[in-house]
């Protein structure tokens, strides 16, 4: 099964295009991880699904209907999308940057039903931020700031949610707490993810589905060991390394090859 | 969540919310307003005891020609021209993200004052014509802003940009319309270019109050929205916020609000950009803060006009020069905040 699907997509700024006839079907339920060199378009596929970026031929579909056609509303209760370099207002407190996720929920005078409350005592739960709820978004820390923007997606309550390089600018402690998170959301909470990541093997641990892109088309998807092979990695991202099984989980792991 | 901060009123599927800090910074600045306009009802050429106002605004005493007829339409000009001017602004830096926009440097300002001083001294035209030509200049000169700025859409920087160099086109045409005409016009041109209160009447007062009754609910509702498009376009359309709309809409209100201030009172500097940041620091961070920008703006013009009555009575200073005695010093601290930050 699969709500969000790509058909054909072409996609592009202005006259350059970044990504050609492009077409990915998102499986429900599991967590898509999107790799490739920069500037291989991960971003710009990432920005048309969560539909910020209509594409110039072909469409994004959600649920069979095309994504461009939908009430810009109605979408945002299905498919979240945080942005690479969310910006918080200054002086804004986590429990009201949180409580901004239930926009798509609320009206000029639905401002605050039951519901709203419950999602983002919710989200600041299952992020582990409900004790930071008073502080200041600019007090915290870079990972406990991430987990926050996280929270606000969450309390959008999307069944879809779709993830910027949500570990960029972290500390491997951070990125691992949040890729954690990240894995919980989609197990007890049934959430489907799509997430750009740069690590590969972070990647491989935390994905259900890899898909790997080069120049604007996907090169290879599939389960990480099917995606992660030596030939696969020279090919998108120009490197030679070997892959071995990483010790502690069992996935693929790339070493890159000494150079003479 | 129970919480301190936070008030919530609900009654069926209908619910607000608001800050604790929102009331009490609302509650506040109409008290402040209330307070002014009544000192503006006292204090003048011929000083009101509260009795003698309270008599004046609703009995036939000798003390009704003061208050009625001088002093408070006159007040409900400078309150509503003030609320629509603290409007303006605040949709702008909301907009802008920065606290420096303003509706002065749409275009909308000089134009307005390019097409008032066209009228006054190629026509010779009176108060009316006068509010006429200052609109239609503001808004021809802010859909050529609009134009030439427009790419895929507008983009608030592109349009100030622009604007400030039309601007300055603009104020040129006025320097050739000034040289070329009598001391007399130029005197009441150079009047009308600051922006006074001077000899407000009824009809002023209704057609602001009218322009501020029907734009101001339209731009409350852009608040939320507008919060939303502060965390960045991708996560503003991600919340369901139509972008562009919302981005096209707010300006052409911001431009309207700008347009009843300038009919009833001229082109009154800084009152627009001292009012959004004064108010979303008083109401709290959170969102622009629209209630309290117009709130602040309605005291800052009302505050304004009473001290320029007051300071040097009998003679009747425009409201514009203490509005910019404010203002200015507010523009060049502002200026260097942000240098200090980093942010310019």
């Amino acid at each position: 099964m699969t709500r969000l699907e790509a058909r054909g997509i072409t996609l592009g700024y202005g006259t350059g295009t970044i990504v050609r006839d492009l077409s990915l079907r998102v499986p429900d339920g599991q967590v898509t991880v999107i790799i490739g060199p920069n500037a291989c378009g991960k971003s710009t596929l990432l920005r048309a699904l969560a539909r910020l970026l209509p594409p110039a031929t072909g469409a994004v579909t959600l649920d069979g209907k095309a994504i461009a056609r939908r009430p810009t509303r109605e979408v945002a209760r299905i498919l979240g999308l945080l942005p690479q370099t969310p910006l918080a207002p200054e002086g804004i407190t986590v429990a009201d940057l949180v409580a901004r996720g239930r926009a798509p929920h609320q009206g000029a005078f639905r401002q605050w039903s039951n519901a709203d409350a419950a999602a983002v005592g919710a989200a600041l739960e299952a992020t582990g931020t409900t004790a930071l709820a008073e502080m200041r978004v600019e007090e915290l820390s870079g990972g406990q700031r991430q987990r926050v923007w996280i929270a606000m997606a969450l309390a959008q309550e999307t069944p879809l949610l779709l993830l910027d390089e949500p570990t960029t600018f972290l500390d491997l402690r951070h990125q691992i707490e949040v890729l954690a998170l990240v894995r919980r959301l989609n197990k007890d909470l049934g959430r489907t993810i799509v997430m750009v990541l740069h690590d590969i093997g972070l990647a491989c641990r935390y994905a259900d589905h890899l898909v790997a892109m080069k120049e604007g088309r996907i090169v290879a998807e599939g389960a990480p060991e099917e995606v992660v092979t030596p030939a696969i990695i020279r090919e998108v991202f120009g490197l030679e390394v070997r892959v071995i099984a990483d010790p502690e989980t069992g996935t693929p792991l790339v070493i890159p090859r000494r150079t003479p | 969540m129970t919480d301190a901060a936070r008030l919530v009123w609900r009654r069926g599927s209908w619910s607000l919310r608001l800050h604790r800090r929102s009331l009490a910074a609302g509650l506040g600045l109409a008290l402040l307003l209330v307070g002014l306009m009544a000192a503006s009802l006292a204090l003048g050429d011929q000083p009101l005891g509260p009795m003698e106002v309270w008599r004046g605004l609703w009995g036939d005493g000798g003390s009704a020609f003061v208050v009625r007829t001088l002093r408070a339409p006159r007040l409900l000009t400078g309150a509503f021209a003030g609320a629509c001017l603290g409007l303006s602004g605040a949709l702008l830096q909301s907009l802008a993200r920065n606290p420096l926009a303003s509706p002065d440097l749409l275009g909308f300002t000089q134009g307005a004052g390019l097409g008032a001083v066209a009228t006054i001294v190629l026509l010779g035209a009176g108060d009316a014509h006068v509010a006429a030509g200052a609109i239609g200049g503001g808004l021809l000169a802010a859909a050529l802003v609009g134009l030439l700025s427009w790419r895929d859409g507008l983009r608030i920087w592109r349009v100030m940009l622009v604007g400030i160099g039309l601007g300055f086109t603009l104020w040129a045409g006025i320097d050739v319309l000034m040289t070329r005409t009598d001391l007399f016009t130029a005197t009441a041109a150079t009047q009308w270019l600051t922006g006074s209160l001077n000899a407000r009447l009824w009809n002023h007062a209704a057609i602001s109050g009218a322009g501020l009754a029907l734009l101001m609910p339209l731009a409350l509702a852009l608040g939320r929205p507008l919060a939303s498009l502060e965390m960045g376009e991708d996560m503003a359309a991600a919340l369901g916020v139509r972008v562009q709309r919302v981005r096209l809409f707010g300006i052409v209100l911001a431009i309207l609000l700008a347009a009843v201030a300038v009919a009833a009172c001229g082109p009154v500097g800084f009152v627009a950009l001292v009012a959004g940041p004064i108010g979303r620091r008083l109401a709290g961070p959170a969102g622009p803060s629209l209630g309290a920008a117009a709130l602040t703006g309605a005291s800052l013009l009302v505050g304004a006009d009473l001290a320029a009555r007051v300071a040097l009575a009998p003679t009747q200073l425009p409201a514009g020069i203490f509005t910019a005695l404010i203002g200015a010093p507010y523009l060049l601290w502002l200026l260097a905040a942000q240098i200090r930050k980093g942010a310019l």
